[in-house]
C-alpha cells in the first residue's frame, strides 16, 4: 500500500470541500487521486494489492449520523448511503415492502463484511475480475487505458455475457444494485454545487470504449442517499454461486412483480452475475405486462433477457444458467405469499 | 517491532504538517476538527501517527504508520497475537475482531479510524482463568484441528449469537460463513455454537 494522508472529514460540507480541492487533480473518479473512505472493505483490498494508489483519504463515516437514516415516508423509501448493509438486511419494514432488498444485502459477502460495509460503497464497489486485481498483467485496459484486456482470451469463467465491449468484459459483482435497478431507484447525490438526483439507472457506465470509467459521478461528488417510489412487496433476489455462501454471484435476478386478481401489471428484472453493470432487462420485463404467469411465459421471458447475450470460452454456462435463474425468479415471486 | 508509546514521538499529524499542507490547499484546515485539536492539521504521509485504541478495555497509545492495519495493529504493535492474518483481504475470516460490539474484519481496518471504539480481541472475552462459555464450548466440541482460524470463529460466533442468528444448524451455518476452516471442522463448530447458545444467554440472565 502506498503512503497517503488520512482526512477525517467532520460534515457533508467538510467532505465535499476536501474532495474537490484535491478532485481538481483528478479526471474521474475512479483514477483516485483522492478517495472517499466508508467500509474500506473494496478500497483497502485494491489498495493492498496496489490496484487503486490514491494519495488522499478522506474518511466519511463521521458523516455515518447524517446520512445512514432509513425512512418509510408515504410508501416511498430513502436510504442513507452510509447505512451498513447488515442494518439495512435487517430492517423489519424493509423485509415486509422490499424484500428484493433485504435478501440482496442478505446474499452478499459475509456478516462482518455487511457490518462494515455502506450502501454508497457498495455500489461503487470494483469488479473481481482477477486480471484487473493482479497487477502483474500489464493488459487491462481499466486499470492501464489501452493496453488491452487479459481476459478476453484468458480465464474468462466468470466474467459477463451482457454489456460487454471489444475493450472489457468484466462483472459487476455487486448485488444490492440490481435491487435498485429493478425498483427505479433514485440516487441522491451531494457535491460542492449541492445536491442533485439521477435515476439509479444512469449512475453506472458500460464499458464502451472506455472501461476505466465505472460511473456518472463528478469528481469529488459523493452519493448521499437512494430513494424508491411505491412499495414492493413481491419481490425477491435470487443469487446462483459456486458455494452456497459467502461469494459472488454466478448469475442472480432481482425480480419485483405487481399482480393484481392474477393479472400482472407491472414488472421488474435486474440481473447480476452476468453483467458489466446493473443490468435491467426492460423489453424481457415488458413481456409480462398484463398477462398471467405461467411457466411458458416466464421461459418466453428469460429467452428474452438473455437475446443480446455474448460469450466467450469459458463462460457460456452463463446464458444457460441465467436463464434459469430469470424463469425460477420469476416464479418465486409470483408464488409469494404477500 | 513493539512501539506503544512511552514517550511522546513526532507524528505525522504536527503544526510543521499544517503549515506545508495549508500552502498547498487553502481548504484542507476545515477538515478533521473532529480528531482533536493535534489531528486539525493535514498529516504528512510520510511520518508516523498518534493512534489511541481502547483493547479490551486498556487504553494503548501507538505512534504507527497511517497505512497500519487495525490487525496490524494489534499484532504486531500492541502484541496481542490471537487474531490471526489468514488473507489479510477480507476472505477468510480469521482477523474478526469485535468493535463497538460489532463484529468486523481487522485486516480490512485502518486504526486510525477505530480510535473512538470499543475492540475486543478474542485476548479479552475470558475473565481471568474462567474461559468465555464459547470458547469452552469450541473446546468441549473438539471445534478445531490446526487453530489457525478458531480466534476468528470464537469471536464471529459469539456475535453470531447475540444477533440472534443461532437458533437452528443452518442459520448457524449461513451467518458462520465468513470464517473459513481449512481444517473443515465445521460440524464441530456448528456443535459448538449450539452448547454455547444457551449457556450464553443464561450468563446474561444470570
Ligand atoms: C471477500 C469479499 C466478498 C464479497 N462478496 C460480496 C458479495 O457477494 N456481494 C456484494 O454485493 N458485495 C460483496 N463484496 C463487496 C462488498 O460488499 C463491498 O466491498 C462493500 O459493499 C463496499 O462498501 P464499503 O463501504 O466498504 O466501501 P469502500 O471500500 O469504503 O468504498 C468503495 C468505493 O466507493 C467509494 N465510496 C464509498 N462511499 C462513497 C460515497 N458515499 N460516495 C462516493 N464514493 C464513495 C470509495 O472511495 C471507494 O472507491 C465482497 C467483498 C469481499 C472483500
Ligand atoms: S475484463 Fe476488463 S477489468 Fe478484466 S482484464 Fe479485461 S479490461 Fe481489465
Ligand atoms: S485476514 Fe482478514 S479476512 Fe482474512
Ligand atoms: S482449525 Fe485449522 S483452519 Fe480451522
Amino acid at each position: 500500500m502506498r503512503p497517503f494522508t488520512y482526512q477525517r472529514a467532520t460534515d457533508a460540507p467538510s467532505a465535499v470541500q476536501a474532495l474537490a480541492a484535491a478532485a481538481s487533480t483528478n479526471t474521474a473518479l475512479t483514477d483516485g487521486a483522492i478517495q472517499p473512505l466508508a467500509g474500506g472493505t473494496t478500497l483497502l483490498d485494491l489498495m493492498k494489492l496496489d490496484v487503486m494508489r490514491p494519495s488522499v483519504l478522506v474518511d466519511i463515516n463521521p458523516l455515518s449520523n447524517a446520512w445512514s437514516a432509513v425512512s418509510l415516508d408515504g410508501g416511498n423509501l430513502k436510504l442513507g448511503a452510509l447505512a451498513r448493509m447488515s442494518d439495512i438486511a435487517a430492517n423489519p419494514d424493509i423485509q415486509r415492502n422490499y424484500p428484493v432488498i433485504s435478501d440482496s444485502l442478505k446474499l452478499a459477502a459475509s456478516p462482518q463484511l455487511r457490518n462494515m460495509a455502506s450502501l454508497g460503497g457498495n455500489v461503487l464497489q470494483r469488479t473481481r475480475c482477477t486480471y484487473f486485481r493482479d497487477v502483474s498483467y500489464d493488459n487491462c485496459n481499466k486499470r492501464n487505458p489501452g493496453s488491452g484486456c487479459a481476459a478476453m482470451d484468458g480465464f474468462n469463467r466468470t466474467h459477463a455475457v451482457l454489456g460487454t465491449s471489444e475493450q472489457c468484459i468484466a462483472t459487476y459483482p455487486g448485488d444490492f444494485a440490481q435491487a435498485l435497478m429493478a425498483l427505479d431507484a433514485t440516487v441522491e447525490i451531494t457535491g460542492k454545487a449541492g445536491v442533485r438526483s439521477m435515476p439509479f439507472a444512469d449512475l453506472h457506465k458500460a464499458p464502451g470504449n472506455s472501461p476505466q470509467i465505472e460511473t456518472s459521478l463528478l469528481p469529488g461528488e459523493l452519493i448521499s442517499a437512494f430513494s424508491i417510489q411505491g412499495r414492493w412487496p413481491r419481490s425477491t433476489y435470487l443469487k446462483v454461486r459456486d458455494r452456497q455462501s459467502y461469494e459472488f454471484a454466478l448469475s442472480s435476478a432481482a425480480i419485483a412483480l405487481d399482480v393484481q386478481d392474477g393479472t400482472i401489471r407491472d414488472s421488474r428484472i435486474a440481473l447480476g452475475g452476468v453483467a458489466t453493470i446493473p443490468w435491467r432487462a426492460r423489453e424481457a420485463e415488458a413481456l409480462l405486462k398484463g398477462q398471467k404467469f405461467g411457466d411458458a411465459l416466464a421461459s418466453q421471458v428469460a429467452e428474452a433477457a438473455f437475446k443480446s447475450a455474448i460469450s466467450r470460452k469459458h463462460n457460456a454456462f452463463k446464458i444457460a444458467l441465467g436463464k434459469r435463474v430469470v424463469s425460477r425468479g420469476l416464479q418465486q415471486a409470483a408464488t409469494m405469499e404477500i | 517491532m513493539t512501539d506503544v508509546r512511552e514517550k511522546k514521538p513526532a507524528s505525522g499529524f504536527n503544526r510543521r504538517a499544517f503549515i506545508s499542507g495549508a500552502a498547498g490547499a487553502a481548504s484542507l484546515p476545515l477538515l478533521a476538527q473532529a480528531a482533536g485539536a493535534e489531528n486539525t492539521a493535514a498529516q504528512d504521509p510520510n511520518l508516523p501517527v498518534d493512534v489511541t485504541l481502547q483493547v479490551n478495555g486498556t487504553a494503548k497509545s501507538l505512534n504507527v504508520d497511517a497505512r497500519t492495519t487495525l490487525l496490524d495493529a494489534l499484532r504486531e504493535h500492541i502484541g496481542l497475537t490471537g487474531s490471526k492474518k489468514g488473507c489479510d483481504h477480507g476472505q477468510c475470516g480469521a482477523c474478526t475482531v469485535m468493535v463497538g460490539g460489532r463484529r468486523v474484519l481487522s485486516c480490512l481496518t485502518l486504526a486510525l479510524t477505530v480510535q473512538d471504539k470499543q475492540i475486543t480481541t478474542i485476548e479479552g472475552l475470558s475473565q481471568g482463568d474462567k474461559l468465555h462459555p464459547m470458547q469452552q464450548a469450541f473446546i468441549d466440541q473438539d471445534a478445531f484441528q490446526c487453530g489457525y482460524c478458531t480466534p476468528g470463529q470464537i469471536v464471529s460466533a459469539i456475535a453470531c449469537v447475540k444477533e440472534g442468528h443461532a437458533t437452528n444448524d443452518d442459520d448457524i451455518r449461513e451467518y458462520m460463513s465468513g470464517n473459513i476452516c481449512r481444517c473443515a471442522a465445521y460440524p464441530n463448530i456448528v456443535a459448538a455454537v449450539k452448547q454455547a447458545a444457551p449457556a450464553m444467554a443464561d450468563k446474561q440472565k444470570g
